[in-house]
């Protein structure tokens, strides 16, 4: 909600010199009439603020121990029920998570960007960048991202980015089986073919030099041949001392049903790693089929040999990260429910603290600029002049100086993030909601809910209960 | 310390030798900030281009692929969306309702807010530090907490009088300016306390009354503060979500967060679409935010450091 909450931005940057004037600041003339000129100037304020903001939030604390209906007074019950789900303890995890993450990371982007600004010529180019954001809504900001972070590599330029540095990394083969998606090699083999060891491919007959062997895959799209640039399958003729054969695609449009035989309108699997296992399982030789598909192993020694297809061929290439997903960060897998709800860290949590770190890096960017350019240039030319490294002025003397804007900026995001709900609704997957929901999407969603307005009014009471510290800050500063 | 800035030090202090070492850190820094800048960007742009993009070629490739072939670029998204006119529930509609919500709520807040923070700062009544810290304490108050009782008002009002305003714009403008109005009067306040009071008692000892001195004095002098408010409430709640979820519930007008909202169910199968509305709906806030920047950054610093 912080985004369009006024409140949770520039609350807390109450300027240190405002003192409340003391009561009795003498404003003499003007009689009864100014005194209730100015009292009737208070009214329209007041009314709108007493009739939606105050009687509400009284009102809220009772509603809280009433259930559903609202006709029946349970004392604590919907306290009791909100804390006895895993729904709570995944939203407050993911709470805990957002306020121990976030507010330190924009106040540390904010202080470092202030301070490398100062030294660049483009410094308002650069503010101008990173601010800009600040005027998109969650909503826009949530969708932008989601698109960023989309799961397929052709689309999502960040799993695009990790795509082409998991493919150089582990080159994905020319036929690639998913078995994340229940794909197997062993279902590709058709005629004379069975599974091998490690996600192989290995003929069902032995064969000796001058021997031909003939072997048949299913499963193998068009598309992926013609990219592979395969074409009609050929029989290759047996030669003395060698090995010949042929892998191709046992299937045939025209003769559907039919298997083992080649067929004019059949494709050579082309492009195929192949190698030769001796008697004792240990490869061989290794070659790769023409576009027809046919091979060649020339002189074979005695001895029966088995062809392998080798795994290479069907290794996965990389399918993108699920960004927007609840899988954990942290291996819970083996833990019990409640355990799990408290120690996982769905990695949608990180996509969205990136999305919302590009909000608000800025608004800490600037806020701190503002406080880096009060600061006295005296004292920071003194170190200088006494020999202090452009670090050890930052961490000696700029940042305590500063200390006490970084705490308005950090006190300030710990608010926004405690009310987060907005980002988490437009940018987690809808399978992800529950995984990434927060307390204030459990009052919004338990609020929309029949008979839910006892447990949205009891989840209101405690994300009041945990802004409460930082109204009593914000008092104590104000009153100085 | 740039060359610009130690140029204008009294040339004795700082020793010729050390800017040149600092050099090779300022190519870093450039660098890193360049990195920082495009990191930035690319959202944005990407937004941007992925709107500009037919359908077919968004199911097919990446956004990026624009910069080598640009040919792909169309309207044809937008001409698709603006095509539904003002019909309700459409773009267009969405946004007339964005701005009826939004106008009437900046405007509102900033009078009402500066009419309470005249009073609590020139006038002459008891307690105006209790009802001043009071403010203070509902600046972090959730609004949440006041979800559930407005509904049950909002109800019980239309139930008796007839007057529908749960469900309505009215509502939701109701809801926006009581949740507007405690930032509204601190920042007002923090501004009008820096008038000197002499300037009024000028004024009412020759007569004048509280609405003269308001409409003469203090809010010509408050002009600068009342438009850093108005900027930025304008953009929170043009971005408002939950406010509309609640309170525009089952209206067939939407606003345009709900209508990008309402969208993302689909995601993934009309993304195109919702990129469009997203660049549309952000058209707005951007134009305020570069015609006013001045303003909307000093809204955002309200009275922070000086």
């Amino acid at each position: 909600m912080s985004v369009a909450d006024p409140t949770a931005e520039a609350m807390p940057l109450a300027p240190k010199q405002d003192v409340v004037p003391t009561i009795g600041t003498p404003v003499g003339g003007g009689g009864w009439k100014s005194h209730l000129g100015s009292l009737l100037f208070l009214l329209p304020g007041a009314i709108w603020l007493l009739i939606i903001v105050v009687y509400p939030f009284a009102a809220t604390i009772v509603r809280s121990l009433y259930d559903g209906s609202g006709t029946r007074f349970i004392a604590l019950g919907n306290y009791k029920a909100i804390f006895s789900t895993t729904d709570t303890i995944v939203s407050l995890k993911n709470n805990v998570v957002w306020v121990v993450v976030f507010p330190f990371l924009v106040t540390f982007f904010g202080l470092v960007f202030a301070v490398l600004t100062e030294r660049i010529r483009w410094g308002t180019a650069f503010k101008t960048i990173v601010f800009m954001p600040l005027v998109f809504s969650a909503t826009a900001a949530g969708l932008t991202w989601a698109s960023i972070f989309f799961n397929d590599p052709h689309t999502g330029v960040v799993n695009a980015a990790v795509q082409g540095v998991a493919n150089a990394v582990n080159p994905p083969g020319l036929y690639p089986v998913d078995t994340s998606a229940g794909e197997s090699v062993g279902a590709l083999a058709a005629t004379g073919v069975q599974s091998g060891p490690g996600g192989t491919l290995e003929s069902k007959t032995t064969v000796t030099a001058g021997g031909t062997i003939e072997l048949g895959l299913t499963g193998i799209s068009p598309t992926t041949l013609q990219a592979n640039h395969a074409t009609p399958a050929l029989v290759p003729a047996s030669s003395n001392g060698a090995i010949v054969g042929l892998v191709w695609r046992d299937f045939s449009p025209s003769h559907p049903a039919a298997r083992g035989q080649v067929f004019p309108d059949e494709d050579g699997i082309a492009g195929l790693h192949v190698a030769l296992l001796g008697s004792n399982g240990a490869v061989g030789a290794t070659t790769t089929t023409a576009s027809n598909g046919s091979f060649s192993f020339a002189g074979v020694g005695s001895g029966s040999y088995r062809v392998q297809v080798t795994a290479q061929n069907f290794q996965a290439g990389f399918n993108g990260i699920f960004f927007l997903g609840t899988q954990s960060l942290t291996p819970t897998g083996s833990l019990n429910p409640t355990l799990q709800a408290i120690l996982s860290l769905p990695i949608v949590d990180i996509a969205m603290i990136i999305a919302y770190l590009w909000i608000w890096a800025g608004f800490a960017m600037v806020v701190i600029g503002a406080g880096l350019a009060s600061l006295n240039r005296e004292v920071l030319e003194a170190a200088q002049i006494d020999g202090a490294s452009e670090w050890q002025t930052l961490r000696r003397v700029t940042v305590p100086m500063l200390r006490p804007v970084l705490v308005v900026v950090f006190v300030t995001m710990v608010i926004n993030v405690l009310k987060i709900f907005d980002i988490i609704l437009n940018m987690a997957t809808p399978s992800s909601q529950a995984g990434a929901s927060t307390i204030a999407l459990q009052i919004y969603n338990n609020f929309a809910s029949t008979g839910g307005q006892g447990l949205a009014a009891a989840f209101a009471v405690l994300l009041f209960i945990l802004v409460v510290p930082a109204m009593l800050m914000n008092l104590k500063r104000i009153r100085g | 310390m740039s060359a610009v800035q130690a140029a204008s030090l009294p040339a004795v202090t700082t020793p010729r030798k050390r800017r040149f070492r600092v050099r090779p850190s300022r190519i870093v820094i450039n660098v890193v900030l360049a990195a920082v800048a495009i990191f930035w960007l690319v959202p944005a742009v990407g937004i941007l281009i992925i709107s500009l993009r037919p359908e077919s070629a968004f199911e097919q490739s990446g956004w990026w692929t624009v910069f080598t072939a640009p040919a792909q670029l169309t309207f044809s998204n937008y001409k698709t969306l603006l095509s539904a006119g003002f019909s309700a529930g459409g773009v267009l509609d969405s946004l007339t309702t964005s701005l009826a919500i939004t106008i009437p709520v900046t405007i509102l807040v900033t009078i009402i807010s500066s009419l309470t923070a005249y009073s609590l700062v020139f006038g002459r009544w008891r307690g105006r530090t209790v009802v001043f810290l009071l403010i203070v304490a509902m600046l972090v108050l959730p609004l949440q907490m006041a979800l559930i009782p407005v509904a049950s008002l909002y109800n019980f009002i239309g139930d008796t009088t007839g007057l529908k305003l749960f469900g309505s714009v009215i509502g939701v403008i109701i809801f926006h300016v009581a949740f507007g109005l405690p930032f509204g009067i601190f920042l007002m306040r923090n501004f009008y306390t820096g008038i000197p009071h002499d300037l009024l008692e000028a004024g009412r000892i020759d007569g004048a009354g509280e609405w003269t001195l308001f409409r003469k004095v203090v809010m010509p002098l408050g002009l600068p503060a009342a438009a850093s408010l108005a900027i930025f409430q304008f953009i929170w709640v043009w971005n408002d979500l939950l406010v509309a979820l609640v309170f525009l519930a089952n209206n067939s007008h939407l606003t345009l967060t709900l209508f990008l909202y309402g969208q993302t169910r689909f995601l993934s199968s009309n993304y195109y679409i919702i990129s469009t509305g997203a660049m549309i709906s952000i058209i707005v806030p951007l134009i305020v935010f570069f015609a006013f920047q001045r303003y909307f950054v000093r809204g955002v610093l309200a009275g922070a450091v000086k």
